[in-house]
């Protein structure tokens, strides 16, 4: 039987070449992620603003409109609908109710419910969701915690365990990865809520994974080839290492096409967001973290100064 | 490498099938689980997104607590300084900001006065703190602070009691398995799977249950009530049920408290056959509650529920037996609730409901479905293509992944740990990155090949060196897993536990396993060259 073999053996493509090129795109599209974000906003879910989130499951597909009049007559606040990618889906969402009483909230889920079923008959609450603006405010304050932490830790196990310039590339470009995909939420406005900052950790853990792979191996040739420039040494370890990269690639978006497809509405968004991340940290491990190593002006010399550096103290040992 | 152990070939089957096996429970239905009477080993329990059922978080207003501690502190004071011979005079009693003070008229009994206030101190944890402080300003007023430790240990206790009676209330709803946790300082998380109706649980949870007799002023006279006045000694509560009227005055004075219920039932009136709750006191309150009844036959009294009156009957002849019915606008729904809040005890303190969860029945089914549906298609892609790549190598690698598969569901359910719907998505995604560390050693072995080593040492090196990388790269995601699980709430921890049981799963079963089984190949076949 023969193999499928997607990437030929000895590949010698000349990623480093372009690396300026690939730099201003990457800034470009960068800058461009943070005014997205900056000028559109995400649109948060009540996850993270607070308010009210029905899921309303219609029968036949309702006209959006119909559907925003029926709540609106209701006089239960500034009401937003949105589909969940399954168009007889429906997420409504109003603020909560200003009473503090407890019965309040469900009494703004009742009244929906008979005031819709009595115009679209069938339709069932399949969940609902009530988050408070002092909730929010700490859910908001832990996914961005949360992601930080990851960067940040991240980079310093790698600066720790290699030299300095791979922290530092590493960080730019897992922050490169992060802001992609805030840019992506921003032009889709797609909604943003808890499971999208999951999707986020996820894209920084694989993204992280990634650049580790080609990491070491730019490392292992570091120490096999002392006398090759950087340029060609990075090249080298790009090209060696990209039939791992197109395999796992594929089979990670493999798994998230099927989730994508037959994973059902509520993970829709989530999925969505983790195979741009796999798209996005594949590219910036190449014309990033790599490239960036250059940059940065590391040289396989320092490692011959720390290695006779050992040796120098153990020859010192026994004179003394 | 070459040689493997036959104590390491038995302990790595050992752990697999030990992993396997621990799977089996939780992928049967549960009614099988019970008749081939599996039922007490572990299995995984599912989240609410996926079985149904509601999430509620509680918060109790910390002010609330420290406002109870300094009325009670003041009712101890007054009690405390008339209590004994000589009495203490005091006057101009204050409990703004938080602290209480108060003047003492005879400035040579402020010595004695605060003696006999700091009996009344506790001292709190370790290190001689009390929990009030005791300041005597001008020489002749007493100031009372609360301390930190004081405020939080009451806190404490607050919450510890309305654990227990939010628990009690949940038991009495008759759902099966609750968890009802405290989470930080002042908050309960309860989660409530399969629950048909949420908003009962909510209006029980959000009742603090403080039931009141107290009797009507009848002197009060009804137009300076209407505007909110009543005289010093009466107060103005309005009603539960607005159609009553506005409100009603009652003395200040309390006939009985709720505290002394031994229980409370719903019932019917004899007479008007509506729904209302019997409740009984105990002997002592039985006794008290006689003695008023019979002192005030022929006056109203009102029933007085959470600072709202329910209903204000009249006492027509003394209740003797300990027993007393409580009527209003109920419903038998609503008074069943009521009964239950009775019969479960007072909150110590009000708990709002700060974030509600529900989901219906039918998407959690869905939910499964789609998951299971997903992981099986995510399982079949990835074999077929990796079989497709690597041929005998990718079936190791597959035979890794499914037992993989079964190990991070076996793992789970030793743990108890909970399947949320984002811990579906970190399963699919865990079967697409579990094949990297082989797709890794493959690639590596490829590599040396072509370099002209020898297919043992090439599978010796392709191992080595990748298994270098492959721990280094799953260190870091692991970072990023443990970052979730400590900071991440809800759905992001969920995904975390099945990503990080993953993530030391597929470690074990795509080098060690694969491993073993290359190993076995090579040793019987010697190949001269291999295929990848």
């Amino acid at each position: 039987m023969r193999l499928l073999k997607l990437v030929p053996d000895n590949t010698n493509i000349g990623f480093v070449r372009i690396r300026f090129w690939a730099f201003g795109l990457t800034a470009l599209l960068t800058v461009l992620a943070v005014v997205a974000v900056a000028a559109r906003g995400l649109n948060l879910g009540v996850d993270f603003v607070g308010g009210l989130m029905i899921e309303a499951q219609f029968q036949q597909a309702p006209p959006l409109d119909k559907v925003r009049s029926n709540i609106d007559r209701l006089d239960v606040g500034e009401s937003s609908l949105q589909t969940f990618g399954d168009p007889k889906t429906v997420s409504i969402r109003l603020p909560i109710p200003e009473s503090a009483d407890e019965g309040a909230t469900n009494a703004v889920v009742e009244k929906a419910r008979k005031s819709l079923q009595g115009e679209f008959p069938g339709v069932t609450f399949t969940r609902y969701d009530t988050v408070s603006g002092k909730v929010s405010d700490e859910l908001i304050r832990n996914g961005v915690l949360a992601v930080l932490l990851a960067v940040v830790g991240i980079a310093i196990f790698s600066w720790l365990r290699y030299e300095w310039q791979f922290g530092i590339s590493t960080f730019v470009a897992i922050m490169h990865d992060v802001l992609m995909t805030l840019g992506f939420f921003a032009v889709t406005q797609l909604e943003f809520d808890l499971n999208i900052v999951a999707a986020v950790l996820t894209i920084v853990g694989y993204s992280i994974n990634d650049k580790m792979v080609i990491d070491d191996r730019i490392r292992e040739n570091m120490r096999k080839y002392r006398k090759m420039d950087m340029k060609g040494l990075i090249d080298l370890s790009v090209n060696e290492t990209l039939p791992r990269t197109v395999m796992t690639s594929i089979t990670v978006m493999l798994a998230l096409g099927a989730l994508l497809l037959f994973g059902g509405h509520v993970l829709r968004g989530f999925t969505a967001a983790m195979m741009l991340g796999i798209v996005v940290g594949t590219y910036s491990s190449v014309y990033v973290s790599s490239s960036l190593l250059i940059t940065l002006g590391l040289q396989p010399r320092p490692l011959d100064a720390k290695e006779t550096g050992i040796a120098g103290a153990e020859r010192v040992g026994p004179k003394a | 490498m070459l040689d493997f152990p036959r104590w390491k070939v038995l302990w790595i089957i050992f752990v697999l099938v030990f992993g396997v096996g621990l799977s089996i429970p939780s992928l049967m239905p549960e009614e099988t689980v019970q008749q081939v009477g599996l039922g007490r080993l572990p299995r995984i329990n599912l989240g609410l997104d996926l079985s149904g059922g509601s999430r509620l978080l509680l918060e109790a207003e910390t002010a609330d607590i420290a406002k109870q501690r300094l009325e009670q502190m003041e009712e101890q004071v007054r009690t405390e300084m008339r209590r004994q011979e000589p009495r203490v005079d005091i006057g101009d009693i204050s409990t703004s900001g938080g602290r209480l003070s108060f003047f003492v008229r005879n400035v040579a009994q402020l010595d004695a006065a605060v003696e006999r206030i700091r009996t009344l101190t506790q001292p709190v944890g370790m290190g001689g703190q009390r929990d009030w402080n005791v300041q005597v300003v001008d020489s002749t007023r007493i100031v009372l602070t609360p301390t930190a430790s004081g405020i939080a240990s009451a806190t404490d206790s607050a919450m510890e009691v309305a654990t227990e009676i939010v628990r009690k209330r949940i038991d009495e709803l008759g759902t099966r398995e609750p968890s009802i946790v405290r989470q930080g300082s002042n908050r309960i998380d309860v989660q409530v799977p399969g629950l048909k109706n949420p908003e009962a649980l909510k209006a029980l949870l959000g009742k603090t249950a403080k039931l009141e007799f107290k009797l009507v002023d009848l002197n009060a006279d009804p137009a300076q009530v209407a505007q909110g006045r009543a005289p010093p000694v009466s107060q103005i509560l309005p009603y539960a049920d607005p159609k009553d009227g506005v409100g009603i005055a009652v003395q200040r004075r309390l006939m009985i408290s709720g505290d002394q219920l031994i229980d409370a039932q719903q019932g019917f009136d004899q007479q008007s056959n509506q729904p209302v709750v019997n409740i009984k006191f105990d002997s002592q309150g039985g006794r008290r509650f006689a003695r008023t009844t019979q002192e005030n036959v022929g006056k109203p009294f009102a029933i007085i529920l959470d600072g709202k009156v329910l209903s204000a009957p009249r006492i027509n002849e003394p209740i003797l037996g300990g027993s007393a019915q409580i009527s209003g606008s109920f419903t038998v729904e609503s008074a069943n609730e009521l009964a239950i809040a009775l019969r479960s005890g007072k909150l110590p303190v009000a708990l709002k409901v700060i974030e509600e969860r529900t989901v219906g029945p039918q998407l959690g089914a869905d939910s499964i479905h789609a998951g299971v549906m997903a992981s099986i298609i995510a399982i079949v892609a990835v074999v077929v293509f990796m079989f497709l790549s690597y041929g005998r190598f990718g079936l190791y690698a597959n035979l890794a992944v499914i037992i993989n598969v079964f190990v991070i569901v076996g793992v789970m359910a030793l743990f108890n740990g909970t399947l949320t719907l984002p811990g579906i998505a970190g399963f699919v995604l865990t079967i697409g990155t579990a094949v990297d560390a082989n797709v890794l050693i493959n690639e590596r072995m490829r590599e040396e090949r072509r370099r002209g080593r020898s297919v043992p040492q090439s599978v010796e090196l392709g191992y080595k060196e990748a298994s270098r990388t492959i721990f280094e790269a799953n260190v870091t995601h692991a970072i990023a897993g443990l970052i979730m699980l400590l900071l991440g709430s809800g759905p992001v921890k969920g995904f975390a536990v099945v990503l990080l049981i993953g993530i030391a799963t597929s470690v074990f079963t795509a080098v060690t396993f694969t491993r073993m089984l290359v190993v076995w190949w090579l040793k019987r076949n010697r190949p001269t060259e291999i295929h990848i």
